[in-house]
């Protein structure tokens, strides 16, 4: 079922939350597959689960979340109900993660160098300490951190958010991890440093082959950096696709509103017509609508869309879509 | 780092003159006379008259305020109306023992406030973290004094293992370091696992998870050199505390230290040694602060002074 160049599997994958109020289904059956050396994109709003999904596969989910069901295949090792040293030895090791918020992603009482090595330290068990700082000295020289011998000495707070989230791909790379799961990490970024980093991960996957899943809101990311794409609304995965084939023919209702939102860089059709939104507000997950849980803020909505939730159908050509309009 | 020293140094010569100054007047007002305490009932006012002038205690209070400045600085602090000996070599007599009441009791409340907040904090809201959090508010909320005679009561009286007060060796030590670190092991442990808690949320505690970091190592290395800064500082400021007099620990136990001295000269009305023990006080508690500010710097690279 699974060829050799798969590196992550996920299948039927479901994360709740266990609240006071209720069951939130942050992850809601969703199943993403990403093969070696390959750049998946998961897109959405805020709140549509896609970061937990990576903390998901991190397996960092903290209670009251949960995983309940579901697989997390990882080089054909199923990571839901692995042991706890099982996963410590993966994690920063085969499989690492960078955050949102370089801000406040690195710990502010140590110099940003022993934090680095830390990582290296914790998976190489017989590395000495100068071995591993020359290592770290390499690795910032790699993802383009200037004077990187007097940097492996400062501290976060003397850094840019730039630097810092260069020092957090040089912790999340050390080890040449398998996977690299990037969750918004250019959102806190000035545009112009956004596209610095996004070249510099495109860089080091290609010469680490590893593999990255981007976590992003921002399509303008997924078109320049991402193979594949997966549209996430809701806790559940809306429309997949090769990622031209997603910009050139959405078929999902939302994917072609996410579209339409892109501000275009001609101003004075902006000023005219006004920047295009998706009406409404994403659901409740407490209280999810009854059917498609798009059809609130659809369009497109019909009588029969309030009444069933549409399955994911493959419309050909590894492209796959949530809606009533398509068929098998 | 040396010249934000020497700066809090000086800023802390105005503070040390106002606390005299303020000790000064309060030792003016308060009722009663201290020749006459001394003196028996039945010697004449004309006696009395003669003493209080020898004394200088007839001249208008700046003078006398004036004086004692000028003495202190010379490092005179005058002659204990009670004791008739000076001030200075009381305060030095009577500070080993509290030095030594202080540090047993600071390292109680550590040893035991700190692992016991650390292990609250990771088993929160467990039977664990509800017994640690009762005991610690007994410890806060129990006076010492009623602490001090229950483990007189049980350990010397009934137990008979320890001997009641008194200072003639260590095992005269485990019982006032026990209740004195008892009531600020409270204090410390509920604030480590408040600062632990709010530190384990931060995002760079998910980052040392992410790396594959135990989770005994993710709280020990990672967010509890954070949590303790807010504690350092009351543990700095606990110790100078201490070591201006655990006045009630020493009174119950009988320990000759800096509380139990200005206990019996402000009931002698003795105002050189009680002025002496405050000014000694005032010094001890602003140096704790600097402590406290400069371990402050040290643990936290974000805090710098210049």
């Amino acid at each position: 079922m699974n060829d050799a160049s798969t590196i992550l599997e996920i299948n039927n994958l479901k994360t709740y939350f266990y609240t006071d109020k209720g069951v939130v289904p942050a992850v809601d059956d969703i199943s993403i597959k990403v093969k070696k050396g390959q750049i998946i994109g998961i897109v959405g709003e805020s709140g549509c689960g896609k970061s937990m999904t990576s903390l998901s596969i991190m397996q960092l989910i903290a209670p009251p979340g949960k995983i309940a069901g579901g697989e997390i295949l990882f080089q054909n090792k199923n990571l839901v109900g692995i042991s706890k040293a099982e996963m410590r030895s993966l994690r920063g090791n085969e499989l690492s993660m960078i955050f949102q918020e370089p801000m406040t992603s690195l710990n502010p009482v140590y110099p940003v160098g022993k934090q680095v090595a830390e990582t290296l330290l914790l998976h190489n068990k017989h590395m000495k300490k100068a071995e591993a700082k020359q290592k770290v000295i390499e690795m910032f020289k790699m993802v383009g951190i200037p004077e990187p011998e007097e940097r492996y000495r400062v501290f976060p707070h003397q850094l840019s958010g730039g630097l810092r989230q260069r020092v957090m791909i040089a912790m999340a790379l050390i080890c040449r991890s398998k996977l690299l799961i990037a969750d918004e990490p250019t959102t806190a970024l000035d545009v112009t440093i956004e596209a610095q980093i996004l070249k510099l991960m495109k860089n080091l996957q290609e010469e680490i082959d590893t593999s990255i899943i981007m976590i992003t809101h921002n399509l303008g990311i997924v078109a320049e950096m991402c193979d594949y794409v997966y549209v996430m609304y809701a806790g559940k995965i809306m429309e997949q696709a090769d990622v031209y084939e997603l910009f050139d023919h959405p078929k999902h209702p939302y994917t072609e509103g996410l579209l339409k939102s892109i501000p275009r860089s001609n101003v004075q059709q902006n000023k005219e017509k006004g920047l295009y939104s998706i009406k409404g507000m994403v659901p409740n997950m407490l209280n999810l609508p009854k059917g498609c849980r798009f059809h609130p803020r659809c369009i497109y909505a019909e009588d029969a869309c309030r009444e069933v939730e549409p399955d994911l159908v493959d419309v050909g050509e590894g492209h796959l879509v949530r809606c009533i309009k398509y068929k098998n | 780092m040396g010249h934000y020293i020497i700066r809090r140094l000086v800023i802390s010569i105005p503070v040390t003159f106002g606390i005299a100054l303020i000790t000064f007047i309060l030792l003016n007002v308060i009722p009663g006379d201290p020749v006459a305490l001394m003196m028996k009932d039945h010697i004449s006012a004309d006696v009395v008259a003669r003493v209080r002038a020898q004394m200088q205690l007839d001249d208008p209070a700046y003078i006398r305020f004036f004086r004692f400045i000028w003495n202190a600085l010379h490092g005179d602090f005058g002659v204990s109306y009670k004791l008739n000996r000076s001030v200075s070599s009381l305060l030095m007599d009577a500070f080993p023992n509290t030095l030594i009441l202080a540090i047993s009791g600071a390292l109680v409340s550590w040893i035991i406030g700190i692992p016991a907040g650390v292990l609250s904090a990771v088993k929160k809201r467990s039977f664990l973290d509800n017994s640690i959090m009762g005991f610690s508010l007994l410890g806060v909320s129990i006076p010492v004094f009623w602490a001090g005679l229950l483990f007189q009561y049980i350990f010397a009286f009934w137990l008979g293992i320890l001997p009641v007060s008194g200072f003639d060796g260590p095992e005269y030590l485990i019982m006032p370091a026990i209740v004195l670190g008892w009531s600020s092991a409270g204090t410390i442990s509920r604030l480590t696992r408040s600062s632990l808690l709010e530190v384990m949320r931060n995002d760079y505690i998910r980052t040392a998870r992410a790396k594959g970091n135990l989770e005994l190592k993710v709280v020990i290395n990672h967010a509890l050199k954070n949590a303790m800064l807010p504690v350092v500082t009351v543990m700095a400021l606990q110790v100078a505390g201490l070591l201006s007099g655990a006045v009630i620990t020493e009174t119950v136990f009988g320990i000759p230290g800096i509380g139990r001295i200005a206990v019996n000269a402000i009931q002698n009305r003795d105002m050189p040694l009680l002025q002496g023990a405050v000014m000694f006080t005032t010094v001890l508690v602003i140096l704790g602060n600097l402590v406290a500010d400069v371990l402050y710097s040290l643990l936290d690279p974000r805090i710098k002074y210049d």
